[in-house]
């Protein structure tokens, strides 16, 4: 029987000819077919993915060239990363999310004449894509209840959220799936459900991985983020999907260090936490205890570990749900129906009154809240007192982590305040949903990576997680301190 | 008319340029005109999911360069915004301007009315993307949607409201649309809508400080129908205060046919466009040698040359104002007076006295047949300069041709220059020997030579009539000298005795 642990294990198993490329995707294929009603997957590209791992066994007999860095690695992605020839939707009616037709298959929806730049990488790498995954539409949300596919369960406990948007992605890599997942965080999509599921989620720095080709939610936000069980293989991967593109000009020109080959670090590090946050009334008190156990385990261990004074945490979720919003508004501009996905069946409309058919009827209930949030918040009138202060306090948040950075290396937070919470819970409370985005929307704000890890149980039997954030393209010391956090 | 005493025009200009860029402002896709329906558009251009915009150097240099020519500002740290509005021919649903920072600020353009000079300063020039084009006529039911325009560079021209007649508008649209030529960065094409203009038209009491309520006049293809706009628009709204009426601020649109503007809506129901800062994109920041490297590719602008036309190469106003109304033409004249002396004003050279120098000047024969024969030639063929057949330099042989007196004016413009036209490889001297046009003017340039030997010795005519027969060899050497040896000694002593009687 197929057992996946990592990439090295797995590449060494397939040069030793004890397991195929093809008997991995076999496997994969089972269990999506198993865990169906997880409702992680949206679409599975089985015969393509069978095909493609065929093609990799028999490359592998011939030897030559030698293999990708991901040959044969099994990876879903989130559905809002298009993939050239295959449907994208972004979870939403308005790019005509397929449902199952009467005879079982899938009505036809947008599909992308494209591949984002990810994508692009992985193929180049070998990997094989077996499906794209579930999300909360247009990335929107903290629970992936707001699919048009509907929920996806949490594989821990099938009664709660996996959290969101990135819903489908954690729990295809917690329920083993498949290899690794890509999501995307806007803020918190990809730590917050990693931290939800039990598994390990990163988001990189702003401009280190190439947003061409990942359907926009906030554009001065969105990064494609990464999830996994182990940091040896978030590290591959990043190193294949990182780096400069020429069709994103926010992508910055840095180099991008081969991660999997340097994550050995011994030396001690200086961290900074916020006794505002663990003190926070919002925060369960286990997980605020747990972490604060946590950090004098550290400074046990030799690490300089301070307290810093923080009190923004009441001004960086309004900030947030402003100026992302702002941008939402204008990014979902073009699903108007004219070009392509969903258009209203209504004949002989006005213009005007084609929009708002179309849009009325093609966006859920979250996206139409955010869109006329973000039109409200950048109209003239209410510029100023919204759309602007929300950016100045972008701007003298920034400078205050970047003060931190000058004495620290790492800023340790929670990744969410409370475990994963029971379906249905928040869903008619937006502003608590909100809140739950407390400490993760900060690395968003602020444009520097940060990452969950995995390192707790809850009473409750649910996993949560420590957040550890670095300065901005400091992945590299950020996935050296993980892998010793988590092997420890 | 007491409205035109009582009354101030104050028009301001929107215009629009298209670049002449390879490729769009935002990708890779490339501008060509009159191409299919939807044949240039990649997903960029689309507005597909998860595409981003990619900023075309070349179009910032364009922008950076009609600035430097307009004497503006230029803008170094600068950022695009979106325009938020819905309309179908919009793939995002956006535009992606500079509307809030414009790369170049000021600036003015001087215009020519009648005998005024004026400069009417601009407010701005920025950079912006085009939408794609809506195609009402090409079927009864639906309306047609063309984004091969869409993404296309454009830069808006914006004059402060210092244009105060019909008049200027149509002088100030010549210079701009003289000014993107030039630079060739814009083909200038209005009836194609390379460049548009809108005007912003209000009138006041003569004497007041404060505008008018505007009107904004749309739908304008030629540079004749702005001025005609504007003055009719100014009319109407006269004859609105005249009438004791309020006028209301609009968007009009001007009907050729009709020559009158129509409402099409009332400001009120204005967009609120939601600019913010354009997030896919980084800032952009130009650099002192990126500026200047611009300036120094900026060619001698109308400006310049006509004062050079008028000074150095004593031209009349005139000539030189035509001559400069296209690089192209000014530059194809330019040629042919770098074949002549070094000299420019033109003068003989002393080792030259039958040169070019002897007859018209260069520059002004250049002129006269830059202004004459290859115009009309151009006007009939409908026909650019730079399709036409004969070179400057072969021009120039012609125009010496004639000059040295070895061809009439019009032995030149009537029959070698169509066979020029028609053998543009060939020599023209050649064709002038071949064509036998030559021979008769043989007589012509040597009667020319002995005129000018005896005028300049008029004593020594005298001294020769009265008995002096023995200068006649001193006239004979003086004409032979004069044409370098070529003439022909017995025709010379021939034809000088035959002066000399009479």
């Amino acid at each position: 029987m197929f057992v996946f642990s990592s990439i090295e294990q797995y590449h060494a198993q397939l040069q030793e000819g004890n397991i195929t490329c093809v008997q991995a995707v076999e496997h994969y294929l089972q269990r999506i077919h198993l865990t169906k009603h997880l409702n992680a997957f949206i679409e599975v590209y089985a015969a393509e993915a069978l095909q493609k791992a065929k093609n990799l066994d028999e490359k592998r007999k011939l030897g030559e060239p030698p293999p990708g860095k991901l040959h044969g690695v099994v990876i879903g992605l989130k559905d809002v990363i298009c993939y050239k020839d295959h449907a994208i939707s972004a979870s939403s009616k308005i790019l005509n999310a397929r449902f199952p037709t009467d005879d079982g298959t899938n009505g036809r929806g947008f599909t992308s004449i494209y591949s984002a730049t990810v994508v692009e990488r992985l193929l180049a790498a070998e990997a094989i894509i077996i499906g794209n995954l579930n999300c909360d539409e247009f990335a929107m949300g903290s629970s992936n209840e707001n699919s048009a596919y509907g929920n996806v369960l949490n594989a821990l406990d099938e009664t709660r959220v996996p959290g969101g948007s990135s819903g489908g992605s954690a729990v295809a890599v917690q329920a083993g799936l498949c290899m690794i997942s890509l999501g995307s965080d806007t803020g918190g999509s990809v730590r917050q459900p990693a931290d939800f599921c039990g598994i390990i989620g990163l988001k990189p720095t702003y401009g280190r991985v190439s947003r061409y080709g990942l359907i926009a939610y906030a554009s001065s936000f969105d990064q494609v983020g990464i999830f996994g069980n182990n940091i040896p293989d978030i590290a591959t991967l990043l190193e294949v999907i990182a780096g400069p593109d020429e069709f994103d000009s926010t992508v910055s020109q840095k180099e991008n260090p081969p991660y999997s080959l340097e994550l050995s670090n011994d030396q001690p590090f200086r961290f900074a936490y916020f006794n505002e946050a663990l003190d926070h009334p919002g925060v369960d008190r286990e997980i605020a205890f747990f972490i604060k156990k946590y950090i004098e385990d550290l400074k046990i261990k030799g690490h300089e570990v301070k307290p810093v004074a923080f009190d923004w945490f009441d001004y960086i979720v309004p900030a947030y749900y402003v100026l992302t919003t702002a941008e939402a508004s204008s990014n979902l501009s073009r699903y108007d129906g004219v070009k392509y996905g969903y258009k209203t069946p209504m004949p002989n409309l006005e213009l005007t009154e084609f929009y708002k058919q179309t849009r009325s009827a093609g966006f859920g209930k979250e996206v139409k809240r955010r869109i006329m949030l973000g039109t409200f918040v950048l109209s003239s009138g209410y510029y100023n007192a919204y759309f602007t202060r929300a950016q100045k306090v972008r701007k003298l948040l920034s400078e205050k982590i970047q003060l931190i950075f000058r004495d620290f290396d790492f800023i340790l937070l929670p990744t969410s305040p409370f475990t994963a919470f029971k379906a249905g819970e928040k869903l008619h409370d937006p502003i608590a949903m909100y809140l739950a985005d407390i400490y993760t929307v900060m690395a968003n704000l602020v444009g520097i990576p940060a990452i969950s890890l995995p390192l707790f149980k809850h009473s409750n039997g649910m996993p949560f997680s420590l957040q550890v954030m670095a300065n901005h393209f400091n992945e590299l010391s950020l996935l050296q301190i993980s892998n010793r956090l988590v092997q420890q | 008319m007491t409205d035109q005493i009582e009354y101030e025009v104050v028009v301001g200009l929107e215009v629009h340029a298209q670049l002449l860029t390879q490729t769009k402002l935002f990708c890779g896709d490339s501008i060509s005109f009159g191409a299919e329906p939807n044949t240039h558009v990649s997903p960029i251009t689309l507005g597909h999911p998860g595409t981003l915009p990619k900023i075309n150097r070349k179009a910032i240099e364009f922008a950076v360069k009609m600035g430097l020519a307009c004497h503006c500002d230029i803008e170094k740290q600068n950022y695009f915004a979106r325009k938020n509005y819905f309309y179908p021919d919009l793939p995002k649903g956006y535009q992606v301007t500079q509307h809030t920072t414009p790369v170049c600020k000021g600036g003015f353009i001087k215009i020519r009315t009648g005998n005024t000079e004026k400069k009417i300063r601009l407010n701005r020039i920025h950079l912006e993307e085009d939408a794609g084009k809506s195609l009402h006529d090409v079927d009864p039911q639906n309306t047609c949607i063309d984004y091969n325009r869409a993404g296309t560079p454009l830069i808006e021209i914006v004059s402060e409201p210092e244009i105060r007649s019909g008049e200027e508008a149509f002088a100030f649209l010549t210079e701009i649309r003289k000014l993107v030529r030039y630079l060739e960065i814009c083909d200038g094409n209005m009836e194609e809508g390379s460049l548009r203009c809108d005007a912003n038209v209000s009138v006041r009491k003569k004497g007041d400080t404060a505008l008018g309520t505007k009107v904004e006049v749309k739908n304008l293809n030629s540079i004749r129908h702005v001025k005609k706009a504007i003055e009719s628009e100014s009319k109407r709204l006269i004859d609105i205060l005249e009438q004791g009426g309020i006028v209301v601020q609009q968007t009009r649109s001007f009907d050729a046919d009709t020559g009158m503007t129509f409402a099409t809506r009332d400001k009120e129901d204005a967009d609120d466009y939601r600019y913010f800062p354009e997030p896919d994109l980084t800032p952009f920041h130009l650099k002192d040698d990126f500026i200047e490297k611009i300036l120094h590719s900026i060619p001698a602008l109308p400006e310049e040359r006509i004062k050079r036309y008028t000074s150095e190469l004593q031209l009349s106003e005139y000539d030189a104002a035509v001559l400069t109304e296209e690089k192209a033409f000014s530059d194809y004249f330019e040629k042919i007076v770098a074949t002549g002396p070094p000299s420019p004003t033109g003068e003989a050279r002393p080792d030259d006295p039958v040169g070019r120098g002897s007859g018209v000047r260069l520059p002004k024969a250049a002129a006269n047949w830059m202004l004459g024969p290859v115009r009309s030639w151009l006007n009939e063929n409908n026909k650019e300069i730079n399709s036409f057949p004969i070179s400057p330099v072969q021009l120039a042989a012609l125009i010496e041709l004639v000059n040295s007196g070895q061809l009439s004016f019009s032995a030149a413009a009537t029959k070698l220059f169509s066979q020029l036209l028609a053998n543009p490889s060939k020599d023209p001297g050649q064709i002038a020997f071949e064509q036998n046009l030559i021979q008769e003017s043989d007589a012509l340039v040597l009667a020319r030579l002995v005129d000018k030997v005896l005028a300049t010795h008029a004593d020594k005519v005298i001294a020769y009539k009265n008995g002096k027969k023995g200068l006649l060899s001193l006239f004979v050497g003086e004409v032979m000298k004069l044409s370098k040896g070529n003439a022909d000694p017995s025709m010379t002593t021939e034809l000088l005795s035959e002066k000399l009687k009479s």
